[in-house]
């Protein structure tokens, strides 16, 4: 027999023998687990320079959204407050002057805090909120290293002025002008997820619209406490 | 660091600071002290896919005499906190502390007798992370701006916190 056969049989014989070795007996199987590995692609997150996406309804830092003109769509209802199993929501409503409207309701939320330190994040807030005024975004690099810096207030919390709107207070005239429905079919829209679009509110008819924003001088609408 | 204390004023060392801090942050080890649900979440930071090691931070140290960081991974009972306590008290200087997760910031949603409202009542703490649990990328973010405050931390800032 020439010797190139005799180490050509060898060798399949080697090869099948651990062949048999890596795929049949328990010892070979485990270490075929490593050699597997190596000839796959690494799952390690690349996370600060390449973050990988969160899903679509990822529980992250709240944001206080707005209408499509600005108007916020907090009524300081306090629903959120209450829902909150944590205590971590503090609001402190206030009543729309015809000066100065920050809301299309009755109220608006003259002070809105979320204290990080406490809120776990569940999203029950989210469920209570009639207008969907608060929704989560998908920011959750919050950590900070003192205690007061981790208290949300207000202004942190707002979203930014969607473009074509203006920033709050609006003067009362103004959003009359207008004559937008904002209630209409907006609360039960899904939620505005961060970097979404904001969807135009849908005009409606005069009556509802004066129902919406009281008359000046009105003698029912209670000027401020 | 003893070196910098011993020579005279005037001296200036402000590239051994940096080196030491650089060190510093890029090897710190965690001292394992898992207390609740969070700590779950620490060993996925450990796991490969949100690979600690990266940061050379792989090793949790069962020991606190080899530990740098102590990660408060969940809430702190009354019974835990002297443990905790004399846990960080064997760690050597220098010695930092995060809080992972609302529970050890302030307690959480656990507003109880049982509980330890916030972990820095027993222990000063550097860097707290919010959520509850913190996702992996949230504790590696709350790391990595330890990471920046250590390295720009001064001997003598340090020298006043030990």
């Amino acid at each position: 027999m020439p010797a190139a056969i005799v180490t050509v049989l060898t060798f399949l014989a080697l090869v099948g023998l651990a062949w048999l070795f890596l795929t049949r007996t328990v010892l070979g199987r485990g270490f075929s687990v490593p050699l597997r590995t190596m000839l796959r692609a690494p799952e390690t997150a690349q996370y600060p320079e390449q973050p990988r996406p969160v899903q679509p309804r990822f529980h992250g830092r709240h944001q206080l959204n707005r209408y499509a003109d600005g108007l916020e769509k907090c009524i300081g209802c306090e629903l959120c407050a209450w829902a909150c199993p944590a205590d971590a929501i503090y609001v402190q409503g206030e009543d729309n002057t015809p000066q100065a409207r920050y809301s299309p309701g009755e109220r608006y939320a003259e002070d809105y805090q979320i204290n990080y330190n406490r809120c776990i994040l569940c999203g029950l807030c989210i469920e209570a909120c009639p207008t969907r005024a608060l929704t989560m975004t998908h920011d959750f690099e919050i950590s900070a290293d003192n205690y007061d810096a981790l208290v949300w207030t207000k202004d942190q919390l707002l979203a930014p002025v969607p473009p074509g709107g203006e920033d709050t207070p609006h003067p009362d005239r103004e959003v009359r002008r207008r004559g937008l429905n904002y209630y209409g079919g907006l609360a039960v829209t899904p939620p505005t997820l961060h970097g979404g679009s904001f969807a135009p509110a849908t005009p409606a008819p005069a009556s509802r619209a004066a129902q919406v924003v009281p008359e000046v001088g009105d003698p029912t609408h209670r000027k401020g406490r | 660091m003893g070196l910098e204390e011993k020579l005279p004023s005037g001296i200036l060392l402000t590239n051994v600071e940096r080196i030491v801090n650089y060190t510093r942050a890029n090897s710190l080890w965690p001292a394992t002290f898992g207390l609740a649900c969070c700590a779950i979440e620490m060993m996925a930071s450990g796991g490969p896919r949100h690979d600690m090691a990266r940061f050379g931070m792989e090793v949790f140290r069962a020991s606190p005499r080899q530990a740098d960081l102590m990660i408060v991974a969940g809430r702190v009972s009354n019974k835990m906190a002297p443990v905790l306590r004399r846990i960080y008290d064997q760690m050597s200087d220098p010695k930092w502390v995060l809080s992972m997760g609302v529970c050890a910031t302030s307690g959480g949603m656990f507003n109880n007798y049982a509980l330890v409202q916030g972990v820095d009542h027993v222990v000063p703490v550097d860097m707290y992370v919010p959520g509850c649990p913190p996702r992996p990328e949230m504790l590696l973010d709350g790391i990595l701006k330890l990471h920046e405050k250590i390295k720009h931390e001064t001997f003598a800032e340090q020298g006043a916190r030990a």
